[in-house]
């Protein structure tokens, strides 16, 4: 049926403006109700919580507001307080260099800091796939620059030390056309050769000619969360080379190789990592040539490469796994041998696959530097319990170090696991 | 794989210390400096300040024994070591001698291999309870639950004292004196035991110490003093002799501010020999002759020591008590310098 | 003329040992034993050099001399004159116990807190991530202390018990919590006891057979039993019975306020306390992540399908979501018990007397064996972890989809 125009009494030519929804179904009232009002339970739960954050805040925040920040001891401290509940966060501001740099000279501070802010240039490349790869050259120059910024010394040992890396590369590059592994044992060997016996007297000569020099630090004198972050971040460049090592032991055909391999990563997995920092600090000397006797830091280091290594060594075997056979296969059946398809093929998609397992090691990594104050080596924990505490003037305060401790790992750690769940979504967008 | 890891991060680091030879002295002559291991904070005795300058009262013997060796008290190098490590660093060459109140014991001595070579500190295990408790005396703490500072030997003694006397208690064992004192304030345990010394400092750093009352039992000897490897007489030696420099020093009544004086040559013969003046004691240790001289100016005698860190003026406030001059009714007794 | 073609047959050249894919894995092989070899021979020539030189010896007779030291919690008996390898077992029995409750109460937390990190509630859902995030991020050796030191603070002493008004008292007067750990009745076992005890366990193992039976008949009549009220059921009347038919043998030993401290009842102590919601709250965190990841892998087509099959919020996760996501969680937390395990030597820093505390602790300190002491630390470790490893592997496999 046609209408027509005149069998209407009304038309209406434009349409009505939208209403606001109803008070229920949009804005705050909304949200509310579909948020945390949703059901009975629902409301009790919100309640709940609501009661635990308003009990938490009414503990915490007077410790904050009433802190003293500018005293010279706890004595100072409550006298200022005068009863009141209050935290003596002076003795953070007093000390707050000795938990960043532990016992390093003040006069050198700005040398860490230096160290520190170009850790995070070395970085960027490696964490962000767009800065241009150029920037890489200066992440593989930046442990000899960082050694030699935090310890000093003469310039030319880290300089001599790079030369080896040099040579140890020229050396595998003349070889890798004849074969791979033997290419790297080459150049291996060759910077080991050179380390061994060329460095203390190239040393001493270009001293002699041109003196470039920083003061020397000593290791004793380097702690607080500067040494976590030493040991974390050289442990884990170390342990990613032997993790894939011992991860490709572990896959491969060699029985004796896996044996080997699959020995020393569950003997490594199996015990918790303070034993293995006793041993650094306890045994290690017995099993060295008698007389020989190196750095607490070092051993350490060893020790934490060593656990780190065979847990990266795990998560690249799942990368390993993850992969489809037919991309083995493929490398075989154009006729790669086995290093060629493994650097080629295998693992380049191995490692972005572990990815994820790999930050999540170094995460704990990080945190597990904190074990180090257990054998009596001033790490930020290490500081706090040991000489800050001990000391007459700040003897009695407890928890503003510990939190502000807390805090920083928190700043820190946080920030990588928010990078790698960045990382996760990227590479998850990469792969459709 | 790993052995070439290690060889190699060693030479490049060009970390390799020095390595322990025959003679403990030479090698620390040739050094330049004592390698010594202290405690990693034990409040007056060795803790740091905002600068990171080690001080204290084990400390300051580590300070004389250098400025012995080299006339420089600030030629040496603090290794603040745990309970877990001290021997065992000690034995690994990587300190020379450690100061680091440990206590002399038999086993110790003999079975694994240290030399002790005097006492700087004569103390004892104590108990520190609440004043409200009404406490006085250890034998009412039947029942009671009692913090430990895990320590030297305090474990052991305070079982002892409970089996012999019958008494029942609860061990709640603490590894560093804050945990301690958080734990015994918050009412966690009702008594608190270590070395009298840690009570005495552990109660001056509390908000009311009068709350608080020491019980009159001391139930152990601990002699602290330094110790080195055995097997070495020279270099035991040598810091025995410094040690007992300090101490006799105050009972000549040598101070840091009369030493210039009396060095030039007294009419008093043991205070001649004693600063180098007269005799060749200095030669005989292989050191030189105003080795007593520099140890004493570096931190004073040990009674200007004691006053300096721990004495009744500091807020350890410790009496001397025992670490007296045996001519005032203590336990010091430094031999003859002859 | 055959396309095969034979491989030149020639005789064995020493070079083929480098260049012939044949025998260069065995070449490898045989370098890389003879290295090991000689490593080992090097560091343990090292070692026996190093000790002959301080005039010491490996020996572990120490570990037969008296301790000397007292041990708080003992879950055998122990007294300051028995042996320091008593006292090590004491440790093993207390790093077991903290390691498989810390295991459970980590599950238990992980569960509740990855479903409820996915809530609706955006209260709670905040709530919860804050806890993940804040907890995963600091090291477990300052959540240690933290803790510890929370429940010092927060609980009052038992001090604060007496008096006539007292500023604290006890809950049903059978329970104390106290900043030295939580007093609850302890069962006193009389004669006769044993036939409840048995009789309860009999009627646990009814209940199993019970549920079994029913899905039985579920699956193949269609018939649905009342299992809940049938379980409560066998839950409490067999055991109630026999227990009056008894005589009552088995009654409660209450805490009571006496001294220094309450007396009586079964004592949980503060550092125990302690170690055990560290370690679980901190674990638990990861295993919520754990828990989390593998909810989100479950496809949302499950979900739909069970929701339009009628089935309610709840029975959706636990008898649709959860099963699926169980496998794919298991290897994750399997490393997360491993962990929690290996952390727990961290006991020292509230005194908690597990292996590290007792025999890497104050026996290492007294005797000064610390080579002896760590190796069998290690030992330890390396078989408790070896033992959980293989018993989760085990569990893994039997739970994993059974492809065909």
């Amino acid at each position: 049926m046609v209408h027509t125009p005149e069998q209407l009494a009304f038309v209406r030519t434009e349409t009505l403006p939208a209403q606001a929804p109803p008070a229920t179904a949009a804005g705050p009232v909304h949200w509310l109700r579909a948020n945390l009002f949703s059901s009975i339970p629902q409301g009790i739960m919100t309640l709940i919580a609501l009661y635990l954050i308003y009990s938490f805040l009414v503990a915490v925040i007077p410790w904050f507001a009433n802190g003293v920040w500018d005293a010279t001891s706890i004595r100072d401290c409550r006298e200022q307080l005068d009863g009141a509940r209050g935290g003596c966060f002076a003795v953070l501001s007093e000390r707050w260099p000795q938990l960043l740099f532990g016992n390093y000279p003040s006069e050198h501070y700005g040398r860490a800091t230096l160290a520190f802010v170009l850790l995070f240039v070395a970085l960027a490349p490696l964490l962000f796939s767009e800065l241009p790869r150029k920037m890489l050259w200066f992440t593989g120059l930046f442990p000899f620059l960082a050694y030699w910024l935090i310890w000093g010394g003469s310039i030319w040992v880290p300089v001599l030390a790079l030369l080896g890396v040099v040579l140890g590369f020229v050396v595998y590059q003349l070889l890798a056309d004849r074969s791979f592994f033997g290419a790297i044992i080459a150049g291996v060997a060759a910077s080991m050769l050179f380390w061994v016996y060329l460095v203390g007297p190239l040393d001493s000569a270009l001293s002699a000619i041109a003196n470039i020099s920083l003061d020397k630090v000593e290791s004793r004198e380097i702690g607080g969360f500067m040494i976590n972050f030493i040991l974390g971040i050289s442990s884990m460049a170390l342990a990613l080379p032997l993790g894939i090592a011992l991860a490709l032991g572990r896959q491969s055909d060699l029985p004796i190789i896996k044996t080997i391999c699959v020995v020393f990563i569950e003997f490594i997995r199996g015990v918790p990592l303070i034993t293995l920092l006793f041993v650094a600090s306890v045994m290690l000397a017995y099993f060295l040539p008698p007389g020989s006797n190196f750095d607490l830091i070092l051993r350490v280091i060893i020790m934490i490469t060593l656990f780190a290594a065979a847990y990266m060594a795990e998560a690249i075997r799942g990368g390993l796994a993850a992969l489809p056979r037919g991309q083995y296969e493929a490398g075989a059946s154009i006729g790669l041998d086995y290093w060629q398809s493994m650097r080629l093929i295998i693992l380049p998609q191995a490692l972005k696959i572990s990815i994820p397992s790999i930050v999540n090691i170094a995460l704990s990594l990080f945190k597990d530097t904190t074990l180090v104050s257990i054998i009596s080596m001033f790490d930020v924990l290490g500081m706090i319990g040991g000489p800050i505490l001990s000391s007459t003037a700040w003897f009695g305060v407890y928890w503003e170090l510990y939190i502000a401790a807390a805090a920083m790992f928190f700043v820190f750690c946080y920030g990588i696991s928010q990078y790698s769940q960045y990382l996760e979504r990227k590479l998850a967008t990469d792969r459709r | 794989m790993k052995n070439s890891l290690l060889l190699g991060a060693v030479a490049a680091a060009g970390l390799v210390a020095g390595a322990a030879g025959a003679g403990t002295l030479e090698d620390v002559k040739e050094r330049g400096k004592l390698n010594c291991g202290i405690s990693t904070g034990l409040v007056g005795f060795a803790s740091q300040d905002a600068n990171g300058e080690w001080q204290g009262f084990d400390v300051a013997v580590c300070q004389a024994v250098a400025a012995a060796v080299f006339g420089d008290p600030k030629a040496v190098e603090f290794t603040p070591v745990t309970n877990k490590v001290r021997f065992e660093v000690l034995n690994s060459g990587e300190i020379d001698m450690l100061s680091r109140n440990t206590t002399w014991t038999f086993s110790r001595d003999v079975d694994l291999k240290l030399d002790f070579l005097g006492v700087n500190y004569y103390d004892g295990q104590g108990f520190m309870v609440p004043t409200e408790l009404g406490v006085s005396s250890a034998k009412e703490l039947d029942g009671a639950t009692v913090c430990i500072q895990q320590g030297t030997t305090t474990e052991l003694n305070l079982a002892d004292y409970f089996r012999v006397n019958n008494i029942s208690y609860e061990p709640v064992p603490i590894t560093t004196a804050s945990e301690a004192q958080q734990q015994y304030l918050a009412g966690a345990c009702d008594v608190y035991t270590t070395d009298a010394s840690g009570l005495a400092a552990t109660r001056a750093a509390f908000e009311d110490p009068s709350a608080h009352v020491i019980l009159p039992e001391i139930i152990s000897k601990e002699p602290l003093g330094p110790l080195v490897r055995h097997g070495d007489d020279e270099w035991g030696d040598v810091v025995r002799w410094s040690l007992n420099a300090l101490i006799a020093a105050e009972e000549l009544d040598i101070t840091s501010a009369n030493i210039d004086e009396l060095a030039a040559g007294t009419d008093n013969p043991e205070i001649n020999r004693l600063l180098g003046s007269e005799g060749t004691l200095g030669e005989m240790l292989g050191l030189s002759a105003d080795w007593a001289a520099s140890a004493i100016k570096a931190n004073g005698n040990y009674g200007e020591i004691f006053e300096k860190y721990i004495g009744e003026t500091t807020p350890i406030g410790l009496a001397r008590g025992l670490n007296a001059q045996w001519t005032d009714g203590g336990l010091l007794y430094a031999p003859p310098f002859r | 003329m055959s396309l095969a073609t034979d491989p030149p047959s020639q005789s064995f050249r020493l070079s083929m040992l480098l260049n012939d894919t044949r025998y260069r894995g065995y070449t490898f092989q045989v370098i890389a034993l003879l290295a090991l070899v000689a490593l080992f021979t090097w560091l343990i020539s090292n070692a026996i050099t190093n000790l002959a030189a301080l005039g010491q010896d490996i020996d572990f007779g120490f570990l037969g001399q008296p301790a000397g030291y007292d041990i708080n919690q003992q879950l055998i008996p122990f007294v300051s004159t028995n042996t320091h390898m008593r006292a090590a077992i004491v440790g093993v029995l207390n790093t077991l116990l903290v390691a498989i409750l810390g295991c459970i109460l980590a599950t238990i937390v992980g569960v509740v807190v990855g479903v409820l990190r996915l809530s609706s509630n955006w209260l709670v859902a905040k709530i919860m991530s804050i806890y993940v995030e804040i907890f995963r991020n600091v090291p477990v050796l300052i959540w240690i202390l933290i803790v510890f030191n929370v429940m010092a603070n927060a609980l009052p002493s038992p001090r604060a018990f007496r008096g006539d008004d007292p500023d604290a008292s006890m809950l049903f007067n059978a329970f104390a919590f106290t900043n030295r750990g939580v007093y609850v009745p302890k069962p006193v076992w009389l004669d006769g006891s044993s036939i409840v005890v048995g009789v309860f366990i009999a009627s646990i193992i009814a209940i199993f057979a019970l549920r079994r039976y029913a899905r039985h008949l579920l699956y193949s009549q269609g018939r649905e039993l009342p299992v809940l009220p049938l379980s409560l059921a066998l839950f409490f009347l067999p055991t109630l019975a026999a227990f009056f038919a008894m005589g009552q043998p088995i009654s409660l030993d209450y805490p009571a306020l006496k001294g220094f401290n309450f007396q009586g009842g079964l004592q949980i102590r503060g550092s125990f306390l302690a170690l055990w919601l560290a370690l679980s709250l901190y674990t638990g965190a990861f295993i919520a992540e754990n828990v989390r990841g593998a909810i989100l892998s479950v496809s949302k087509g499950q979900s739909e399908a069970a929701a339009s099959l009628g089935l309610r919020p709840g029975r959706i996760m636990s008898l649709v979501v959860l099963p699926q996501a169980l496998r794919v969680m298991i290897p994750p937390n399997i490393s997360q018990y491993l962990n929690l395990t290996k952390n727990s030597s961290l006991a020292a820093a509230v005194g908690y007397m597990d292996i590290t505390g007792t025999l890497g602790g104050i026996t290492l300190n007294q005797t000064g064996r610390s080579f002896e002491a760590i190796l069998l630390l290690m030992g330890f470790y390396l078989a408790i972890s070896l033992a959980i490893s293989g018993i989760m592997n085990l569990y893994n496999n039997s739970v994993k989809l059974k492809e065909r």
